[in-house]
C-alpha cells in the first residue's frame, strides 16, 4: 500500500508542474498586453512602464517563470492589483465557501442518484427504469444557468420558501446545491444502473439467488456493494464537472466563493488574481483525483497490485 | 438492441428542428433581432411577439432564432476543428510510440487537469470577448477527448488480424492508416462528436452567460439568460425562452449520441 501511495503521489508531481506552467503561459504569453488592458489604451506611457515594472513584467519571461514557481512553493501567489492584498489571503477567504457548495452538490447528487440508479438497475426496462432514466437524460441536458434561475423563480420568488441569493445558513445552501448536484446525479444514476446490470450477470449473484435470497435482497447485499467500487472511481472522474459547475452556480446565486472571485478578477483585469484562482481550481482537481485513487486502492486491494 | 431506438428518433428530430431554426429561422421571421422598441419593453408573449419582448423591447423569438445560428455554428465549428486536431495528435502519438507518445499524452493529462470549462474561461479572459477567441478557447479545451479516443482505438486496431495482414502484404503506413485504421476509429469518433456538440453548446452558453463569449447586442442564448435574470419576477419568459432552447438543443444531441452509440455498439 505504501509503495502504491508513493507511486501515485510521484505521478502527480509532473502534472502539477505542468498545470502551473500552462497557467503561467496562458496569462503571460497569450497576445494582448495585460497592463494596457488594465490601464486602458490612452494611459500615459510612463504609467504603463511603471505598472509593468511593479508587476515584474519587464523582466525576461524565463526569469518571471522561475520567480513564479519559487513563489508557488512558498504559497505566494503574488499581490492582487485591485485589492492590494496577497492573492493567497483572498483565495483562502473564499475557498471554504466553494468547498461547502461543491460538497453539498455532491451530497445532493448521491442522495438522488443512488435510489434512481438502484430502481433502474433492479428492473431494466420496467416503468421505474424508464422514469429514472428519463429524469437522468433531462438532468444531464438542463444547463446550470437555466436550472438555477428556474429554482429561484419557483422556490424563492413564488413560494418564498428559500432565500434568493447569498451564503448563510442551511436554507441558503439548498437551491445552489440542487442546481449543482442535478447534472452529477443524472450521470451517477446512469452509471450505477449500468454497473448493476453488469453485476447481475456475475457468478456470485447467481450463488446468492440459489441460496434463496430474494432478487432484491441479493442486489442490495451483494450487487450494490460491488457496484460501489466502480461508482467511487466514476465520482472522482466527475469532480471536474462539479468544480466548474460550482463556478457557474456561484455566479447565479451570488455565492461568495472562488468562482465569483475569479470572474470579478477577470472583469477587473486583475491578472495575478486570475492566475491564482485558475491555479487553485486546477490544483484542487488534481488533489481530489489523487485522493479518489488512493481511496479506491484502499477499498479494492486489486488496484494496488495492477 | 431494438432496431428502432426511441432515443435516436427523438434526438434526430430535435436536432433537425434546431438545424432548421438556425438556417431558415432568421430568414422566415422578418424581425430585426436588434430593433429596440422601449414601448414594448418586457412585453409578455402575444400574437405579434410569440415569445414576448426583452428589457429593450427586442423580439425574443427573433433573438432565439439568431442565437440558434450562433450556438449551432460555434459548436459545430469547434467540434470539427477539435476532432480533426485531436485525430491528428492522437494518431501521431499512437504511431510514433515511445517518448513522443509519452510526451503527447502527458500534455493531454495536463490539459485535462483543468476541470470542465476552466481552461476555456482562462483563455477567453485573456483573449478577450469575440467569436474567434471564443472558438479558440473552446477548441483548446475540447481536443483532448478526441486525441485519447483515436490513440486508444488505433493501438487496439493495430493488433487486429486484418491490419497485420495488410502490413504483411506490404501496404505502406499511409495506406494502412487511411484504409484500415481511420475507418475503424470513425464510429467512436462520431459518438464522441455528437455528445461533443451538446457539450460545446453548454460550454458556449455558459461562457456567454459569464460575459466571456458572444457580447451584447449579438443575440446568444447565454447572454440572453444572463440579461433576463434581472427580471425573473416581472418577465420570467426572458429566462425561460433561452433556457428551454439550450436544454432542448443539448437534449437532442445527447439522445442522438445515445442512439448512435446503441446502434453501432459503442459504450
Amino acid at each position: 500500500m505504501t509503495g502504491y501511495i508513493v507511486r501515485r503521489i510521484a505521478a502527480v508531481i509532473p502534472v502539477a508542474i505542468g498545470v502551473a506552467t500552462l497557467t503561467f503561459l496562458i496569462i503571460h504569453l497569450v497576445p494582448g498586453d495585460p497592463v494596457v488592458a488594465m490601464l486602458g489604451d490612452t494611459a500615459p506611457q510612463a504609467d504603463i512602464e511603471g505598472m509593468r515594472h511593479r508587476l515584474g513584467l519587464d523582466r525576461p519571461l524565463p526569469e518571471q517563470f522561475v520567480s513564479f514557481l519559487c513563489g508557488l512553493l512558498h504559497g505566494d501567489l503574488g499581490e492582487s492589483i485591485t485589492f492590494r492584498r496577497s492573492v493567497s489571503s483572498l483565495i483562502s477567504e473564499r475557498y471554504p465557501a466553494t468547498l461547502e457548495l461543491a460538497g453539498a452538490g455532491m451530497l445532493v447528487a448521491i442522495a438522488i442518484a443512488f435510489p434512481l440508479g438502484f430502481i433502474a438497475g433492479a428492473k431494466p426496462g420496467g416503468a421505474g427504469d424508464v422514469a429514472s432514466m428519463g429524469f437522468a437524460i433531462a438532468g444531464i441536458s438542463i444547463p446550470h444557468i437555466y436550472l438555477g434561475p428556474l429554482l429561484m423563480i419557483v422556490f424563492s420568488l413564488d413560494l418564498r420558501w428559500l432565500p434568493l441569493t447569498g451564503r448563510g445558513g442551511f436554507a441558503h445552501l439548498v437551491l445552489p446545491a440542487i442546481t449543482l448536484g442535478t447534472a452529477l446525479a443524472a450521470i451517477l444514476a446512469r452509471m450505477l444502473r449500468q454497473s448493476l446490470i453488469t453485476v447481475r450477470e456475475s457468478d456470485y449473484m447467481r450463488t446468492a439467488l440459489s441460496k434463496g435470497l430474494t432478487p432484491r435482497a441479493a442486489l442490495l447485499r451483494h450487487g450494490l456493494r460491488n457496484s460501489l467500487t466502480s461508482v467511487v472511481t466514476l465520482i472522482g472522474l466527475q469532480i471536474g464537472g462539479l468544480l466548474s459547475g460550482a463556478l457557474i452556480t456561484e455566479i447565479i446565486f451570488s455565492w461568495p466563493g472562488l468562482g465569483r472571485l475569479l470572474i470579478s478578477a477577470i472583469n477587473l483585469r486583475d491578472y495575478p488574481l486570475v492566475e491564482g484562482c485558475v491555479l487553485t481550481f486546477a490544483m484542487t482537481y488534481v488533489v481530489v483525483n489523487l485522493l479518489t485513487d488512493l481511496t479506491y486502492a484502499f477499498i479494492d486491494p486489486r488496484v494496488r497490485y495492477s | 438492441m431494438s432496431a428502432r431506438s426511441p432515443s435516436l428518433i427523438v434526438g434526430v428530430a430535435l436536432v433537425t428542428i434546431l438545424v432548421i431554426c438556425a438556417i431558415a429561422g432568421p430568414l422566415a421571421v422578418h424581425v430585426d433581432p436588434d430593433a429596440i422598441d422601449l414601448a414594448k419593453a418586457l412585453a409578455a408573449p402575444s400574437l405579434a411577439h410569440p415569445l414576448g419582448c426583452d428589457q429593450l423591447g427586442r423580439d425574443v423569438l427573433a433573438r432565439i432564432l439568431w442565437g440558434a445560428r450562433l450556438s449551432l455554428g460555434v459548436s459545430v465549428g469547434v467540434v470539427t476543428i477539435s476532432a480533426v486536431l485531436g485525430t491528428l495528435i492522437g494518431a501521431a502519438a499512437a504511431l510514433a510510440g515511445g517518448r513522443i507518445d509519452n510526451l503527447i499524452m502527458r500534455g493531454v493529462d495536463i490539459v485535462l487537469a483543468f476541470p470542465g470549462i476552466l481552461l476555456a474561461i482562462a483563455l477567453a479572459a485573456i483573449l478577450g470577448p469575440g467569436l474567434i477567441d471564443l472558438i479558440i478557447a473552446l477548441v483548446a479545451m475540447g481536443w483532448t477527448g478526441y486525441a485519447r479516443i483515436v490513440r486508444g482505438e488505433i493501438l487496439t486496431l493495430r493488433e487486429r488480424d486484418y491490419v497485420v495482414a495488410a502490413e504483411t502484404l506490404g501496404a505502406r503506413p499511409a495506406r494502412v492508416m487511411l484504409r484500415h485504421l481511420l475507418p475503424g476509429v470513425a464510429g467512436p469518433l462520431a459518438v464522441q462528436a455528437t455528445f461533443g456538440i451538446g457539450g460545446i453548446i453548454g460550454a458556449e452558453t455558459a461562457l456567454s452567460f459569464l460575459g466571456l463569449g458572444a457580447m451584447p447586442p449579438t443575440p446568444s442564448w447565454g447572454n440572453m439568460l444572463d440579461a433576463g435574470r434581472a427580471f425573473l419576477l416581472v418577465a420570467p419568459h426572458l429566462t425561460t425562452a433561452p433556457g428551454v432552447a439550450i436544454g432542448l438543443a443539448i437534449l437532442g444531441f445527447n439522445l442522438m449520441g445515445d442512439g448512435i452509440a446503441q446502434r453501432i455498439g459503442v459504450d
